[in-house]
């Protein structure tokens, strides 16, 4: 049942919680003490804090050795799945290989040890980098200034949202325009991040082809509309081929356009989302520049924006005077921050070698792979027994595309979820599920320009042995994995009120045990 | 021959000719371009763009080392800067354990059984910042500090359904514009709370004043911006919960193995910056956002960021690890959402479990101790120092202390300059930010900071303020 021998089988430690291990008055690490001269100098500490403010008790941390925690925690890495495990094809997500020699780069102490409040004349190196990369950005994207301050791409469309609240304040707009529209089609984070910035969100529906409803967008537009927030490859993989009546219909009605860069791969240096009319831009580092994902963050989301828009850029802007680099805090109409300092400097400079190692041609041909890939790995699962490809299945796609695995439900009871449990047992970790939410049993495939050909074709092969079995042993199916380090979760009970256990302290509590 | 970057490239196995001709055969195409065939003509770039030419990884190497060799560090000179980001040091383990790929290069653990190690591990973080700041629930990170205290704000406002914050006077500027800048589009108001000119404390009096039944929260920072500790804790929580407002306190970490808890002193909501338990400065970013709170379930649903939880198998043979409450997620709830974020700050996270794991209790209150010693030493030396004021304020300090320059009619930027002359580099110019406090600087001294430099720190200022 738990597929052949010779198959991928993760590695299962049964690893304790870690506050189960080690024994009291074990020391993993010694921090330097005080030189004895400085204690004597200084005298007692309790003199030294208010007697209200002392802690009384020992803090509740386990208590191991430098030996226990480096096996705990490489057990712990044992039992993940990365990119560099193998195929990553969560859709929109854009796993690619991370290089390692920028991992090498963003790890030395000549950026590890800089503090971001330094005099300009100590950080210069640093100071040329981070510029090079919103010129490079701002190249790449057809904008004209880029900001770095963003720390995620969610936080870059929070950013980009306030930046358009703060144009149509200056226009004495605001009040008025108080609606963002977005496709059904759209991010989640795009709904949420308008809603952050103080906007209604008014979504417009797709068309037969998986595209905005040109009618649809004109019945929403008014005098109330802030702007459009659109990714271009829309989450369906398909190129928005009426973006410029999207862009006329939009700006026509008072509005400015956002591009949420998550889809932004497949266009690396073929085409420019500032060329197509849009006013603001994310970009996703993490996705389209090759950082790590580092299980969910650190990520970056800088923002690219038109001329009329760069005034309101968060502080401070990083300026070049001849061959000295400084930051200007001067921007009267800034929108200030949105977060402490200037973004996620080390993963920004994985982006600046990343580039360096491909530059433009190296970059296109990666946008273009992507694409390839993609559709690659869409004819060879094109007419697999119980998935079907909606939308338009002879339109190609850029940098992914959505199977519904609907036919297949129907028929066999084993849904998308099933299937991408089940995708596990071989070795992979699953597309992106159930979303967009426009495509029901929605498998959302992402291959990005990382994955050999011979990998895409096992993939591919896998995928339709799961949906064979799932017509003659679906019991197989629908109770995989099996070669992950657990079986399938309760992910019910997680959320439960009763059973929640969201620390090792609530665990305790729940279970009748006192700390 | 070809130039680089572009056929066979490292990163793209399918950059190689015949594998590239191979798949184009069977999707039906003769070139790529027909894949774009969709894209508005006049949008695909035909110039080339202004990028830099392809490197080999040996001419990356070469480029970027000496770019950052440009930068000077403390490994060049004694730096004793903070303000929000702070010099530590990371235990050779905890950067061997963040390099593992199969943590490094994973993504959102949204297939929980085949990402068990990345949940445990951030489970582990979330209790360790639950014990370490006495709360019982906390997220597996935000972003920063900053963006911590905009969503806790907006988090106060949506439980309480109020529309003011307190917050103290003496507080990051760079926090006061991220709170700006995440509450006014929720319409709310943030009110700010004098300080004793003596003590630089908040005012009780003014507390006292200014909270009402508008109050959604009252914010505290401990230890403070500018270093001291807050003491009239109670107080302040007390007021808070007497006009049934939340009270957020805000803590830099490393304090906590020596000050009390903020859940010992009826916090409602902690949050602060986790970066400096095992995770570099790196000019400002990445940092590591804590976010904890109660064990509340009204408050639990409201939280912001994502939340690692604990359950079992449905076979119930073994315990396992998943994202939790993700109906409070923007990918679920969209627009309803309690926040936008979806990428977070994951492996610094980590990073910090670990070397909470190494640290101990133990550890944790010895680096606290060792702070406290070192920087109560440099103002006890600085304030030998004729005319140089330290700290501004009567009050105990941890880690950071103000010195103010203005009997020796000094102003910082002087001042720092010619320390820098002298190959030390000092604290930070707060006086735009207070000018109420004169020529004043924000002085850090960590565990990393030798008595020698220390010394040296001392005879320089008193070179510079006395014997010119």
């Amino acid at each position: 049942m738990e597929g052949e021998k010779g198959m991928f089988k993760q590695a299962s430690w049964n690893e304790p919680v870690i506050f189960s291990l080690g024994r009291e008055g074990r020391r993993g690490h010694n921090p330097p003490k005080a030189e004895e001269a400085i204690r004597q100098a200084v005298g007692s500490l309790d003199a030294l804090v208010p007697e209200s403010m002392r802690r009384t008790r020992k803090i509740g941390l386990p208590e191991l050795s430098e030996v226990e925690v480096m096996r705990h925690f490489l057990r712990l890495s044992q039992m993940n799945y990365g990119v560099d495990s193998g195929l990553y094809p969560l859709g929109s997500c854009t796993m690619k290989y991370n290089p390692k020699i920028n991992d090498l780069l963003a790890s030395l102490p000549s950026l590890g040890m800089l503090n971001p409040y330094q005099d300009e004349s100590t950080v210069q190196g640093i100071l040329e980098i981070l510029y090079k990369i919103e010129r490079w950005l701002a190249e790449i994207t057809g904008t004209y200034e880029v900001c770095l301050q963003p720390a995620a791409g969610a936080h870059g469309e929070l950013l980009g949202t306030l930046l358009m609240r703060a144009h149509h304040k200056l226009n004495g707009d605001s009040e008025k325009r108080n609606e963002i529209i977005v496709p059904d089609s759209a991010h989640g984070t795009n709904p949420a991040s308008a809603s952050m910035a103080g906007f209604n969100v008014v979504v417009v529906p797709s068309d037969d082809d998986g595209c905005v409803s040109l009618g649809a967008l004109k019945a929403a537009v008014s005098e109330r509309t802030a702007g459009l927030m659109l990714t271009n490859p829309n989450t369906l993989g398909i190129f928005e081929r009426n973006i410029d009546e999207i862009s006329r219909i939009v700006h026509e009605a008072g509005g400015l356009l956002y591009y949420d860069g998550a889809n932004l791969n497949p266009l690396l240096c073929k085409a420019r989302p500032g060329d197509m009319g849009f006013d603001l831009v994310h970009i996703n580092i993490h996705k389209t520049f090759g950082t790590p994902h580092g299980g969910g963050g650190p990520g970056a989301g800088p923002v690219g924006v038109s001329e009329e828009l760069a005034k309101f850029l968060p502080v401070p802007r990083i300026v070049c005077r001849g061959e000295r680099y400084r930051l200007d805090y001067d921007k009267p109409h800034s929108v200030g921050k949105i977060r402490g300092f200037y973004g996620n400097v080390a993963v920004l400079l994985r982006a600046y070698a990343y580039i360096l190692s491909l530059g433009y041609e190296g970059l296109r041909e990666v946008a273009e792979i992507s694409v390839l890939n993609a559709n690659y790995l869409m004819k060879r699962l094109k007419g697999i027994k119980g998935l079907a490809l909606p939308y338009n299945s002879e339109k190609p796609r850029k940098h992914e595309c959505v199977f519904s695995a609907k036919p297949l439900k129907t028929e066999t009871g084993v849904s998308a979820l099933n299937i991408a449990k089940r995708l596990l047992d071989y070795g992979w970790h699953a597309p992106t599920i159930y979303f967009p939410l426009i495509v029901d049993e929605a498998l959302m495939i992402e291959p990005t320009e990382t994955f050999e050909k011979e990998e895409l074709d096992r993939f591919a092969d896998a995928v339709r042995r799961i949906c064979e079995e799932a017509y003659t042993n679906p019991e197989v199916v629908l109770k995989a994995p099996y070669a992950a380090a657990v079986s399938r979760l309760d992910e019910v009970k997680a959320s439960h009120p009763r059973t929640m256990a969201l620390s090792w302290r609530m665990y305790l509590k729940k279970n009748g045990e006192n700390l | 021959m070809k130039p680089l970057g572009k056929h066979n490239h490292p990163y793209i196995p399918n950059s190689q000719t015949e594998t590239k001709q191979e798949m184009m055969r069977e999707i039906g195409i003769k070139n790529i371009d027909e894949l774009y065939a969709d894209i508005p003509k006049k949008y695909l770039l035909k110039k080339t763009l202004n990028l830099p030419e392809a490197l080999s990884e040996f001419e990356v190497k070469k480029h970027v080392e000496a770019l950052l060799s440009k930068n000077k560090t403390s490994n060049d000179l004694p730096i004793f800067l903070g303000a929000g980001c702070w010099p530590h040091y990371v235990p050779a383990v905890v950067k061997e354990i963040v390099q593992r790929s199969e943590l490094l290069t994973s993504y959102t653990p949204y297939q929980p059984e085949i990402s068990q190690g990345m949940l445990q591990a951030l489970f582990e973080y979330q209790s360790m910042i639950c014990e370490l700041t006495g709360m019982e629930v906390a997220n597996c990170s935000m972003y920063d500090w900053a963006s911590a205290l905009g969503e806790a704000a907006r988090m106060a406002s949506r439980i309480k359904g109020r529309s003011e914050i307190l917050v103290p006077k003496i507080i990051h500027p760079e926090r006061t514009a991220t709170l700006k800048a995440y509450s006014e589009p929720a319409g709310i108001s943030i009110k700010y709370l004098a300080y004793n000119v003596e003590d630089g404390l908040i005012s009780l009096e003014d507390l006292k004043a200014k909270i009402s039944d508008k109050t959604a929260a009252v914010y505290i920072e401990n230890p403070s911006y500018l270093g001291f500790i807050e003491e009239y804790v109670d107080e302040i929580s007390k007021a808070a919960h007497a006009h049934g407002a939340l009270f957020i306190v805000g803590v830099d970490p490393t304090s906590l193995g020596i000050l009390k808890p903020p859940g010992d002193y009826g916090a409602d909501i902690v949050i602060g910056e986790a970066q400096p338990l095992g995770n570099p400065m790196n000019f400002g970013g990445p940092l590591l956002g804590i976010f904890a709170c109660r064990d509340d379930l009204n408050m639990i649903r409201h939280m912001p960021g994502r939340i690692i939880g604990m359950t079992s198998t449905q076979d119930g043979s073994q315990r396992g690890f998943c994202m939790a409450l993700q109906t409070r997620e923007q990918h679920i709830r969209r627009e309803k959402a309690t926040s936008n974020i979806c990428s977070n700050e994951a492996l610094c996270a980590v990073a910090s479990a670990v070397y909470m794991a190494l640290l101990g209790p133990e550890g944790l209150r010895e680096l606290g101790e060792t702070i406290m010693y070192k920087a109560n030493y440099a103002m006890q030396l600085f304030s030998k120092i004729g005319n140089v004021r330290v700290p501004v304020f009567k009050s105990a300090h941890f880690k950071e202390f103000t010195v103010n320059f203005d009997e020796a009619g000094l102003t910082v930027k002087e001042v720092n300059k010619k320390l820098l002359q002298r190959q030390i580099h000092c604290g930070k110019d707060v006086s735009k930010e207070f000018p109420e406090l004169g020529e004043t600087a924000l002085y850090c001294v960590t565990e990393i900071h030798s008595k020698e430099e220390i010394e040296r720190l001392a005879e320089a200022l008193e070179e510079i303020l006395v014997g010119r």
